[in-house]
């Protein structure tokens, strides 16, 4: 068969893309106060400004715990979209004078993605951002990218904790404030540094029952004043303590028992133990990040067209340690929990089977299998979490990693014996939130697309049967599945 | 100097599996990988193992279905295909497929749009039809390739990750080490199954190996209802559903890629994951309210012609080169035997395997990748 190559692989990307719908100078994702703020400022320098965020979202999105740890104890009010979108809207006034200024607001609308040239990849016409609301997805142009995403619950495991009414400070506080739509009465906080007083204090404020806080550490951790308002509310802050267990029905928790063996009568368990700030999209676009123990976790480094603001640019640095203060709660829960406590919710992955690095329950477990464990893994080089997702699906489910991603670095670590800092991050990939297929596809795609989609590579001599080669079937074979590709 | 009877450069599926036959035949192997195993194209792949293309077919064939027993670790090997057909055109290119299998007595069977909504409940009444292939199949490659890399440790072999091949040493013809920023392993034979890396690798030793780099992109939903067959793909995609029930699938145009001997920096994704995404809630539209929760991407390398070479070299005439050209995942049991065969025996015991020898490019154009419009986007 002769081939007469044309210059030109059909088949490649090149020129395939569409170009996105709309271009803004500067966009800014997460209207908390620091996005919000920070549109305003690039509005006001004259910036044409594009603020989106995804609150409110959708209850079946919160049902995975995505993007916060609600634990399912959210109101049904959050089911009725308009209603939400209402709350969040009027909960926030500074949105208002964000419009005054001019800067364009979209709300329910999720930023999945952030795509940009560089190592890997030259095909993309332009930076893009990824984003989506209740309908579909588009991709938006940008000079300029604000992340001003937050921060996301540390979600901790206990026996029990995989049931609705255990959630996390930053969903709490979400529900209670934005949303107006909190669904428990009766709630024990775990943690007692800054993040856990303070949403002791607003949930008492709001009406909610607060029985108490526990701390793993022999005194309370946070801030004096905050201590002291907190005793003044007449909630009890119990140290040296740990939850050694959930217990609950059908709705969910309806008690926590404590080391001591003392059992507590509530619906809603807080883990307040820490914020970690969201660099997903930071991370999943090859962004440069760095750990901070003090500002709880690993932070955006900071480049040119891409600056963060807010919690995910990392926590206020007030000199306490975050990781030294969750690997203590971790090793204390871990010493108070048997081994086949669920790590990962989604997978339903037990610490034995992580730390086992064994498959999943519906594939076989030989002899050589069951040999195998994390010490036996570390032989071969150092822990890695993305290797052990591969092997024990652990972080691999719907939530994303949300809920285990912390805790299996953590649980490396220990292991190991190595500090947290030596475990490498978990990658995260786009799109950053689940996305349904329908809602992700690009329906309206350009047809240079759908020209060049071939299965794989469109090379005519590769799918050639061996027995055919020099055949006249090649040529036949060539004319059916490659015509237009090469001349 | 540690030494070793065969060194083989790169921990992917070929490498390992070559190990895993050597282990097998009680040579002492050493598999040296730049990073962790599996780490490039053997752990970012559609899992598919049904090339009927290739001389190494049958042997793919026989071994898949053994795989799990004989390596002692779940491979999650799922057998046989089915191919959806979502235009006119694809339909008459699929059963051109179709009958070719028949000639070769490889067994298939048409599918009208209901016997496709009947064998595969997410499918669509859009339908043009299916083929159903009573051969093939697909594996979990992340699963296979830590399985191969675990068999072989079991069988006395060494793995060492973390230490990228440097350079060779070589003296009267033959490659006599392989280097490492750290340390220098003595070797009577070499394998090189570098994957991008090959051609760097290999003008060390002065052999020119034409191949070019490029990127590749896959997204996973959610697991879905389990099918009674999950080598569901078709519409131009190709994929699998996984034993968890993930719907898992990849296709669609390229990116050539320059490649330097440190290799891939990074394999980003790109919005690609939308096309993908469209393709496939148009083939399975029941799923497409499954949500996508990851995209990925890897880098592989092809030849010019698209086929893998594996090839032992005359000079040093101690080295097998190995590249699979872009389908070397479901290969892998049986382009490790070939690689066995030919650092044993010097010859491929089981197939004729001329057809991959690197000497069929010996007379190719400077500027092969231009011609072919491989070249990356500057
Ligand atoms: C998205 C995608 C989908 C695919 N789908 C399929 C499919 O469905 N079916 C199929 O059969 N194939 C598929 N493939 C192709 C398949 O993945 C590859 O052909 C196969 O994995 C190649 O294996 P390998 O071991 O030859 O190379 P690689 O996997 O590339 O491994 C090479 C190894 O060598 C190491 N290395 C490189 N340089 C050095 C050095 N200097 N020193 C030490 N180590 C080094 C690397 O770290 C790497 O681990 C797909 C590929 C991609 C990217």
């Amino acid at each position: 068969m002769e081939l007469n190559f044309t210059g030109t692989d059909l088949c490649a990307i090149n020129g395939t893309r569409s170009a996105p719908e709309t271009h803004y100078d500067t966009v800014v994702i997460g209207a908390g106060p620091s996005g919000v703020a920070a549109a305003i400022d690039a509005a006001t320098a004259g910036a044409k400004v594009l603020l989106v965020d995804e609150n409110p979202v959708s209850g079946a999105v919160m049902g995975n715990d995505v993007p916060l740890y609600f634990g399912g104890r959210m109101t049904s009010a959050t089911q009725n979209a308009e209603r939400m979108l209402e709350a969040i809207f009027m909960s926030m006034p500074a949105l208002e004078t964000a419009m005054d200024a001019g800067v364009e607001l979209l709300l329910g609308t999720t930023a999945w993605g952030v795509y940009r040239n560089g190592p890997g990849v030259a095909s993309l016409p332009q930076q893009v951002v990824g984003l989506a609301d209740s309908e579909r997805s588009w991709l938006v142009g940008f000079d300029k990218i604000i992340l001003a995403t937050g921060a996301r619950d540390l979600a901790m495991a206990f026996p029990g904790w995989n049931q609705p009414g255990v959630m996390g400070a930053a969903a709490l506080q979400m529900l209670l404030t934005r949303y107006e739509a909190f669904a428990g009465r009766r709630m024990l906080v775990l943690g007692s540094h800054d993040l856990a007083l303070e949403t002791a204090l607003l949930a008492k404020d709001r009406g909610v029952d607060v029985l108490g806080l526990i701390e793993v550490r022999d005194a309370p951790q946070g801030h004096s004043d905050l201590v002291a308002k907190v005793a003044a509310a007449g909630i009890i802050i119990h140290c040296g303590q740990t939850i050694t267990a959930a217990k609950g029905g059908i709705n969910g928790v309806e008690s926590a028992t404590l080391k001591t063996g003392e059992e507590i009568a509530c619906d809603t368990i807080c883990v307040a133990i820490g914020l970690i700030p969201s660099i997903e999209l930071v991370d999943a676009m090859h962004g440069p990040r760095a750990l901070s123990a003090m500002r709880g976790g690993y932070i955006p480094a900071g480049e040119p067209t891409v600056s963060a603001v807010g919690d995910c640019a990392g926590l206020a640095d007030s000199g306490f340690d975050h990781i030294a203060y969750r690997m203590d709660w971790m090793r204390a829960l871990s010493s108070v929990s048997a081994d086949d406590t669920i790590i990962c919710q989604c997978e339903e992955v037990t610490r034995a089977d992580l730390i086992g690095v064994q498959p999943p329950n519906y594939l076989s477990r030989p002899a050589p299998m069951c040999a195998r464990s994390l010490d036996t893994l570390l032989e071969d080089g150092p822990a890695n979490p993305d290797q052990i997702k591969r092997l024990t699906r652990a972080g691999m489910g719907v939530c994303q990693g949300r809920r285990c991603r912390d805790q299996v670095a953590m649980l490396l670590a220990i292991e190991a014996d190595k500090p947290f800092g030596s475990i490498p991050l978990a990658s995260h990939r786009a799109p950053v939130r689940p996305l349904p297929l329908k809602i992700l596809a690009e329906w309206d795609e350009p047809a240079e697309m759908d020209a060049a989609w071939d299965v794989w590579f469109g090379i005519p001599t590769a799918w050639v049967p061996h027995e055919d080669i020099g055949t006249p079937y090649q040529d036949e074979h060539r004319e059916m599945l490659y015509t237009g590709m090469y001349k | 100097m540690s030494g070793s009877e065969v060194v083989i450069v790169g921990g992917g599926v070929t490498g390992l599996s070559a190990g895993w036959w050597l282990a097998r035949s009680g040579v002492k192997v050493t598999v040296l990988d730049k990073f962790i195993v599996g780490w490039e194209a053997s752990g970012r792949n559609g899992g598919g193992a049904s090339h009927y293309a290739s001389p190494l077919f049958d042997e793919e064939q026989r071994m898949w279905p053994q795989m799990d027993e004989l390596l002692g670790y779940p491979t999650e090997h799922q057998k046989e295909r089915i191919i959806i057909a979502m235009t006119e055109r694809q339909w008459e290119q699929y059963r051109f497929v179709a009958e070719r299998h028949k000639r070769l007595n490889h067994a298939v069977e048409l599918l009208d749009t209901k016997q496709v909504l009947d064998a595969v409940p997410l499918a669509s009444e859009k339908a043009f039809g299916g083929v159903h292939y009573k051969f093939g199949g697909h594996a979990n490659p992340q699963r296979t390739t830590q399985a191969y890399a675990w068999a072989l440790q079991d069988l006395g072999g060494t793995i060492v990750q973390h230490s990228p091949v440097t350079g060779f040493e070589t003296a009267g013809g033959k490659v006599t080490a392989v280097k490492t920023a750290t340390a220098t392993y003595g070797c009577d034979n070499v394998v090189v199954a570098a994957g991008p890396q090959i051609p760097q690798l290999m003008a060390q030793l002065g052999v020119n190996v034409p191949l070019a780099a490029a990127r590749a992109e896959m997204i996973i939903t959610e697991p879905a209802p389990m099918m009674p067959l999950t080598g569901v793909d078709g519409h131009k995609l190709y994929g699998r559903q996984t034993m968890r029930g993930n719907l898992a699938y990849g296709g669609g145009p390229h990116e050539w890629l320059d490649m330097d001997a440190d290799g891939p920096a990074a394999r980003p994704s790109t919005p690609l994951a939308r096309n993908l995404a469209k393709r496939l809630a148009e083939m399975l539209p029941k799923a497409a309210h499954l949500n996508v929760i990851r995209s990925w991407a890897g880098i592989i390398e092809n030849s010019p012609d698209g086929r893998p070479i594996i090839d032992r070299l005359t000079s040093p005439d101690n080295v097998v080169v190995a590249s699979m050209s872009s389908v070397g995942f479901g290969l892998s049991p049986a382009s490790g035997h070939a690689i066995r065969d030919l650092v044993i025996d010097g010859k491929c015991s089981f197939a004729d395997i001329d057809i991959l020898k690197l000497s069929r490019f010996d007379n190719l154009e400077a500027d092969w990748r231009e011609k072919r419009g491989w070249m990356p986007i500057s």
